[in-house]
């Protein structure tokens, strides 16, 4: 079955991305790819999207008319509502949209989300990924309003709503790994950061996220640049904290005085505006251990999204797919 | 006996090697030698190696091994990869210096207490060396800059500089690959392709490379 589909609105961020980019930031490319990992995983597995790609949703509605056929869709993430030909608006919920019918997403209190379709639409490639780098639009690339996506082998999928994951709810602590630049720091700023309390401000991109709190300033303003990663906490001239995000930079000249652990990275991106955190200094080790703790949960939680729950759904799911039931297939 | 570098965590899923101290050929050679010897025998877990002026970052995944043992790896293979002797590769680029491509000329002239020929000349003079990537895919910092040509940025980014323009600021040059704000100073521009993902090997330097200009129509 085919479909089509058209944004009649787009928020301004909204791109498409996949899984991202490895192995480039030697020269200077940004992994890219989705700014919340787990909510876009959750979107990919409910519509089991063939190419691998979802549309990527900030502030800002998004209206997306089917102007043919029908085609099942998900959308995951940041409490984003989204109603369907009027009905009642819902988060975390998936759904088929019809010719004419309307998709309307507005954002909840986080600030990203995820929305893939049960079908197979090849997105622009650039050094072999569709995740957006928004500040080149290369990639898969920018969405707006006007944009179509024609679909091949649409599927519907059953309304419903879904799950949300493990841990979702807004952090008041976020666990840190000081360093790798905490040297370029006087104790007094390493006190503030582990003391103090940050907002999460309305500052942000797909690079990072401004965090109001006491300026942390560097002792030594000047440093060769050295390498960043997502989650690092870099302090710009005016003491001022930024939490990379998906496209940052690869190499920086602003020392960066901690690193959220991953577990923790993607729920400080989402975290609603003007809540604050503390940040909980902990080991590396202990990092990691909170870190496999975490991807456990996570990967238990999509195999039960991925997964009809009944025996017959399972069966018949398996049958449609494959053309023979495996014995061994989940 | 060169000093050990050091070893700080970046969160549970990377480690950087620092070798500390200011930008130099010297330490950017251990920097690019331990990378060598790491893409040729990776750790166990390594996800990759993100080389920069004095540091190396060496990112892994957290599921498979952790910082510890990455670290330990690189430290036994620096005792061998800094005794490596290296051949640089060497690139020729050709710059176009007339007026349209190098809308910035007259400018550095002026603060350079030089006229435009000489600082085409001293531009040319200079032999670079590729230190690392940053700022933007495909921005090679490019360090060689004769002195007389050291400009600090202007005060503000500017945007509309074509792609393949070459910038200077301080002691870097840059040639871009896409259309990115900047506030260095445009002083020519190449039809060389330094990013083109059509290629086998998409980016045209390595760090460590060498690199030359040569002028052109």
């Amino acid at each position: 079955m085919q479909a089509r589909i058209r944004f009649e609105a787009a928020g301004p961020l909204t791109t498409i991305q996949d899984s991202g980019r490895t192995a480039l930031m030697r020269f200077g490319v940004p992994h890219s790819g989705p700014v919340d990992r787990r909510a876009f995983a959750a979107a990919l597995a409910l519509t089991a999207a063939p190419d691998g790609w979802a549309f990527e949703l900030s502030h800002g509605s998004c209206v997306i008319v089917c102007e043919q056929g029908e085609i099942g869709f998900a959308l995951c993430g940041g409490g984003f509502l989204a109603d369907i030909a009027g009905d009642e608006p819902k988060a975390w919920r998936q759904g088929t949209l019809r010719a004419g019918e309307r998709l309307r997403i507005r954002a909840g209190s986080g600030n990203w989300a995820y929305l893939a379709f049960a079908g197979s639409h090849a997105a622009p490639v650039w050094l072999g990924s569709s995740a957006t780098h928004a500040s080149s639009g290369l990639g898969g690339g920018l969405v707006t309003a006007g944009a179509t996506f024609d679909f091949a082998a649409s599927r519907t999928l059953e309304p419903c709503t879904i799950a949300p994951p493990p841990s979702n709810d807004p952090p008041d602590r976020v666990a840190i790994v000081l360093g790798p630049q905490d040297h370029h720091f006087p104790a007094e700023a390493i006190g503030h950061l582990t003391q103090a309390s940050f907002t999460a401000t309305t500052c942000f991109d797909r690079m990072g996220r401004v965090l109001g709190g006491p300026p942390l300033m560097p002792s030594s303003i000047s440093m060769p640049s050295e390498p960043a990663l997502r989650g690092c906490l870099q302090a710009d001239g005016d003491g001022v904290l930024t939490l990379l995000l998906a496209d940052h930079q690869t190499t920086s000249g602003y020392p960066k005085i901690a690193t959220v652990i991953s577990a923790d990275i993607d729920r400080l991106a989402q975290l609603p505006s003007g809540r604050t955190i503390r940040f909980e200094a902990i080991t590396a080790a202990e990092a990691l251990r909170r870190t496999r703790t975490a991807a456990a949960a996570t990967a238990a939680w999509l195999r039960s999204l991925a997964l009809p729950t009944r025996l017959d759904e399972r069966l018949w799911a398996n049958n449609l797919v494959d053309g023979v039931i495996d014995a061994n297939g989940v | 006996m060169l000093p050990a570098p050091t070893v700080r965590p970046i969160g549970e899923g990377a480690v950087l090697i620092d070798f500390g101290g200011a930008i130099s050929a010297a330490t950017n050679d251990r920097v690019v030698a331990l990378d060598r010897a790491l893409a040729a025998q990776p750790p166990v877990g390594m996800v990759e190696t993100v080389p920069a002026f004095v540091s190396l970052m060496i990112v892994f995944d957290p599921l498979v091994t952790d910082g510890n043992e990455v670290a330990a790896h690189a430290l036994a293979l620096l005792e061998t990869a800094s005794t490596v002797q290296r051949t640089p590769r060497e690139h020729v680029i050709p710059v176009r210096y007339d007026p349209a491509s190098a809308p910035d000329l007259a400018a550095v002239a002026e603060a350079a207490g030089l006229t435009p020929a000489d600082v085409i000349a001293q531009h040319l003079a200079g032999e670079y060396r590729v230190f690392m990537y940053g700022f933007a895919p495909g921005y090679a910092y490019l360090g060689g800059v004769p002195p007389a040509l050291h400009l600090p940025r202007k005060p503000r980014a500017e945007r509309g500089h074509p792609v393949g323009s070459v910038i200077i600021a301080g002691a870097q040059c840059l040639i871009t690959t896409l259309p990115m704000p900047t506030g260095w100073w445009v002083i020519g521009r190449t039809d060389q392709v330094i990013l083109d993902p059509t290629r086998d090997e998409p980016f045209l330097f390595d760090p460590g490379d060498v690199i030359r200009f040569r002028r052109t129509e």
